[in-house]
């Protein structure tokens, strides 16, 4: 039975766009906007997506390191509690703190330049109630050893690694108060594809050892494939489809996953793929078009998607759910 | 085969790595840096010597900087008085020793106070961001648009001349710029994620903007610390010459020069102003100097 440990409901950010000389509001990005989510526990839920359609915000939004404009993050514990976590008070927040965290995109600016490994990692654990300085040194050196690196390596600082070590500091740090969710904000991104093949392998690891929960937000599908058991595919700040990974690949259901998965590079000479060619931009999001919001790129719109906007319906493909926001699927709906 | 000259080195090299001689002391690439820029080692040097020079003024001078010897007026230098003796035959010399300890205290006094308020202020503003920023920003830009020759003239005529009016104006009038330091450097680095990564964590603001933060913001302020102790010491000459400074009983740099007012003491006693200003000259050069290469050693752009 699968047990949820985070309930997305509605969640929108919005971020205000000011202008003229009193910052007067004119009006707001659309960053994340109504999203229903569920994660459950154990599972790798991918989170693709071109840029700026609001992967990293609401992967931040779920941390509150982005406060959502409205809608409900729920944490549910190992014992069916659940906490509904925008409402909350700063200072409540801490013991969740724990047990969501997040590997970030840029090796090069997520350790602290002016300490050393220790030194950067050692305030959350001191805050979380680790007293002694030889816990901690031990802690810090386990997971070290853990993410294959030496334990002296703590105590040097962030300049002298290369960028697959820092990525993996990273993880250390996300690791270091056991948390059950990690945020994997395009952990992999920065890497060069044979650092990249490494630090996946360690995450994939790490899981099974500690009995993680990852949200692998990303942008390149030919690494969710392997990865994720789920995938949702964003798009102007909602979920366009969601459903299981391989299905995602063999029965696709929206025109824009279609196009997405297109474009993933095959090594195969004598399989022939139909490129899907979007035309233009992703759409600003401070205003979105009406309908659908991917309507002016989809090759296949008709009239009612200029008008209409589609929401996520549930339908079934090979037996598994499978979520999609379009208006021209033909498939039965599932209620 | 004869080794080459190349060849040779290298063996020495290698031998000391495996008797490991080599130096393991550490100096920092910044420390290194500012080592090899010439003009800053000669201005640290220069600046030591005066410093030193201030503090153990006693010990390097028999006369007492304030006793009138009316023996021995307007001597020009000599063996016995280095920089000559002025109106009341006190040793120029001594006095340009004693007035550098009251100078460079008001100097690097103030610019380290206003330092300390602008980083305090600036770092928390420049984090949090929102009203308390707006609100710092203006309270820095009334401060900044004060000419400080008005304020000085207004307390001074309010509470009479003191080194620490002074000092107290400096600051008002000097945090302003600091604050704004301070708050651009936290602007551009809160945007870092190890700082987001620390907010994940739920620390305090004080412990992330404090203590993860302010390291990091540290090498400009530094440097303006430096350059604001000479324009501090440059100010206090220029209003201690004015008369408005510290009050004439004590002797400053700028106190000194103030008998260069008299025209008669400007053309014929060139000792009673001439020493003490190349004095202040050289000092603020050198400080000039201090800063220039730290701001070369210091700033990560340009670290080859």
């Amino acid at each position: 039975m699968k047990k949820e440990i985070l309930k997305l409901r509605g969640v929108k950010v919005h971020f205000p766009v000011q202008a003229g000389v009193f910052n007067r509001i004119v009006g707001h990005v659309l960053a994340v906007d109504g999203v229903d989510l569920d994660i459950f526990r154990g599972e790798v839920l991918g989170l693709a997506g071109e840029s700026g359609c609001g992967k990293t915000t609401l992967g931040k939004a779920i941390l509150r390191l982005v406060e959502p404009t409205d809608g409900e993050v729920k944490y549910i514990s190992q014992d069916d509690n659940e906490t509904e976590l925008t409402s909350l008070e700063k200072k409540d927040m801490d013991p969740f703190r724990k047990k969501l965290q997040i590997v970030f995109q840029d090796p090069h600016s997520s350790l602290n330049p002016s300490f050393t490994i220790f030194g950067s990692l050692q305030d959350p654990l001191k805050k979380f109630g680790i007293k002694s300085k030889e816990e901690r040194r031990k802690i810090i050196g386990d997971l070290l050893e853990a993410v294959n690196m030496r334990r002296e390596y703590m105590d040097r600082y962030p300049h002298e690694f290369s960028g697959g070590q820092r990525q993996r500091i990273g993880i250390v740090r996300a690791l270091c108060l056991e948390p059950e969710l990690i945020v994997c904000d395009e952990a992999v991104s920065a890497l060069d594809v044979s650092i990249q093949a490494q630090v996946l392998k360690l995450l994939m690891q790490l899981k099974k050892e500690k009995n993680l929960t990852y949200l692998f937000i990303t942008h390149d599908l030919s690494v969710t494939e392997y990865l994720c058991d789920r995938i949702a595919v964003m798009y102007l700040g909602r979920i366009v489809e969601l459903c299981d990974s391989e299905d995602l690949y063999n029965n696709t259901l929206h025109p824009y996953s279609e196009a997405l998965i297109s474009a993933i590079p095959v090594a195969d000479l004598d399989k022939q793929t139909k490129r899907i060619v979007l035309e233009g931009d992703v759409p600003s999001p401070v205003n979105p078009p009406k309908g659908c919001p991917f309507h002016p790129r989809c090759p296949k719109a008709t009239d009612i998607c200029k008008t209409e906007v589609p929401t996520l319906k549930k339908y079934s493909t090979n037996g598994n759910e499978h979520y999609a926001s379009c208006h021209l699927i033909d498939l039965p709906e599932i209620s | 085969m004869a080794k080459s000259s190349l060849d040779k080195k290298f063996d020495q090299i290698r031998k000391r790595e495996e008797e490991k001689t080599f130096s393991t002391k550490k100096r920092s690439r910044i420390v290194n840096k500012f080592l090899n820029n010439r003009l800053a080692v000669l201005g640290l040097i220069i600046f030591t010597i005066i410093i030193l020079a201030s503090i153990f003024a006693p010990l390097l001078s028999p006369y007492d900087p304030m006793r009138v010897d009316l023996r021995s007026m307007r001597q020009p230098p000599s063996f016995d008085h280095w920089f000559g003796t002025d109106s009341t035959g006190r040793d120029v010399f001594t006095r340009v020793l004693f007035g550098g300890r009251v100078s460079i205290f008001i100097g690097l006094g103030s610019a380290i106070l206003s330092a300390v308020v602008g980083i305090a202020v600036g770092c928390y503003a420049g984090y949090k961001g929102g009203w308390i920023d707006v609100i710092a920003l203006r309270i820095s830009e009334i401060f900044m648009s004060f000419p400080q020759i008005i304020l000085v003239l207004l307390l001074v005529s309010i509470t009479g001349q003191s080194l620490f009016n002074l000092m107290a104006i400096f600051i008002l009038t000097g945090w302003g710029g600091m604050y704004r330091l301070a708050r651009a450097r936290m602007l551009s680095l809160r945007e870092e994620e190890y700082v987001q990564a620390l907010r994940s964590f739920g620390l305090s603001t004080f412990t992330i903007c404090y203590k993860h933060m302010l390291p990091n913001a540290l090498s400009p302020i530094m440097v303006n610390i430096t350059l604001s102790t000479a324009m501090f010491i440059l100010t206090e000459a220029g209003l201690s010459f004015l008369g408005l400074g510290v009050p004439l009983n004590i002797p400053t740099w700028g106190n000194i020069l103030n008998v260069a007012q008299d025209i008669l003491i400007l053309q014929n006693y060139w000792w009673m102003w001439g020493p003490v200003g190349i004095v202040i000259s050289v000092f603020v050069l050198c400080v000039n100097f201090i800063g220039d290469g730290l701001r070369d050693s210091t700033d990560p752009s340009q670290q080859g």
